[in-house]
């Protein structure tokens, strides 16, 4: 009985020890933890469309654009990216003049002020194909001359040729049918 | 060689601080040239179609010589954010954050509170993946919901004559060259790649979708 009582309080002890001695471990960082995700992230950076704060947004306002969150965006920017606009295409100044997407310098500026990426869930997901618009952004997709387009080709794409197509019309390398889809670094 | 590399460096400084637009690259002062500069986002249904792929690069411009000393930043946030109802406020994230050689994946989980400051959210959905090293295969993984992850360098996916438009709009040409010349060929960026199942994110319609980068206060 007495015996039986010593081995308890032996075990009591023990495990004492060892509580202890976890506890004292992990105070020190000997056993590997998680990682650490801890504290405030805080906007530097944003992006939905390609190139619309370096194409759109004054010099001086692109560090406030970019910690502009996006559904204040439009109220804020919309008249700049008119000014810029019609600076860089000045056929949007004159009445009625729009775009191949029957959108004028308002409208379009408009769309874009809001700086996200529209995507769709149903179907081909692409920025511009000749049939679905604004429905994605696929690796392949020449957006720079579909912008190009849009600013400077008129309501039919003819106006401006020289300008509307930069003739850089695709990747470097082959991009891959599966998971990362991204071409390997150079 | 010690010279000839800060000469080099100078001078390569002195092209960044000349070109001044691309798609995202180098878009602001704040951003252009740190480890939280988004250079691109694409957004784009799978291989499987049931699939939605989010793509942001990070990083760009990096020379074939400069990528392997390249890495991510672990005080930099990366976050996909998702508009299911149209009023461009996230109603879901992902994040991707490294950690010592590794990018942990979170979400998509709906924030408790939008917006520019962020923190992590470790009770979401996680997935890891190893960071792919520079001259390595692929490395991808895939979590028990179906999500892939890849982060790590990769072929700079923007292609655009940029030198020649920086010139039109300088007013020194009048057009394009046909053909132009890619001013992003044999560069690299930082890669972070999620493909998610789309019944995760919202059923039909249309999302809107942007990114961000966050750096840790």
């Amino acid at each position: 009985m007495k015996y039986t009582y010593i081995k308890y309080i032996t075990f009591i002890f023990s495990l004492t020890f060892i509580l202890v001695g976890c506890s004292n471990n992990n105070d020190n960082n000997d056993l590997p933890m998680g990682p650490d995700f801890s504290g405030t992230f805080m906007q530097k950076d944003q992006m939905g469309r390609p190139a619309v704060n370096t194409v759109f947004v004054s010099a001086a306002s692109k560090d406030e654009f970019n910690v502009t969150v996006p559904s204040q965006q439009g109220a804020k920017f919309q008249s700049m990216f008119e000014t810029n606009l019609t600076a860089l295409s000045p056929a949007y100044a004159n009445a009625g003049d729009k775009n191949a997407l029957g959108l004028d310098a308002a409208t379009f500026t408009g769309l874009l002020a809001t700086d996200v990426l529209n995507v769709s869930l149903d179907g081909k997901t692409t920025f511009y194909d000749g049939t679905n618009v604004l429905t994605g952004r696929a690796l392949a997709d020449d957006v720079i001359t579909v912008e190009l387009l849009l600013i400077f080709g008129g309501e039919d794409f003819s106006e401006n040729p020289s300008l509307s197509n930069d003739n850089v019309d695709a990747n470097d390398k082959t991009f891959l049918t599966s998971f990362p889809y991204l071409a390997s670094p150079w | 060689m010690k010279k000839n590399k800060i000469y080099l460096a100078t001078i390569f400084a002195a092209i960044i601080g000349l070109i001044t637009i691309a798609a995202d690259h180098i878009d602001a002062p704040a951003a252009q040239g740190t480890t939280a500069d988004i250079t691109d986002f694409y957004a784009f249904q799978g291989e499987d179609t049931s699939n939605l792929v989010f793509v942001a690069n990070l990083q760009g411009l990096l020379s074939p010589s400069a990528t392997a000393s390249a890495s991510f930043d672990e005080n930099v946030l990366v976050e996909f954010n998702i508009d299911t109802n149209d009023d461009n406020v996230e109603d879901f994230v992902i994040q991707a954050l490294p950690r010592d050689g590794k990018m942990y994946f979170f979400g998509p989980f709906t924030p408790t509170s939008t917006g520019l400051n962020s923190t992590v959210n470790e009770s979401a959905i996680i997935g890891e993946v190893m960071i792919t090293p520079y001259d390595a295969i692929a490395i991808t993984s895939t979590n028990s919901a179906g999500m892939k992850f890849f982060a790590g360098p990769r072929d700079d996916p923007f292609f655009m004559d940029f030198a020649r438009y920086g010139e039109i709009i300088a007013g020194n040409a009048s057009g394009f060259n046909s053909p132009g010349s890619d001013t992003f060929a044999g560069t690299n960026v930082l890669s972070v790649v999620v493909e998610v199942p789309k019944s995760m994110i919202g059923s039909s319609g249309t999302i809107n979708t942007w990114v961000e980068a966050k750096a840790k206060q």
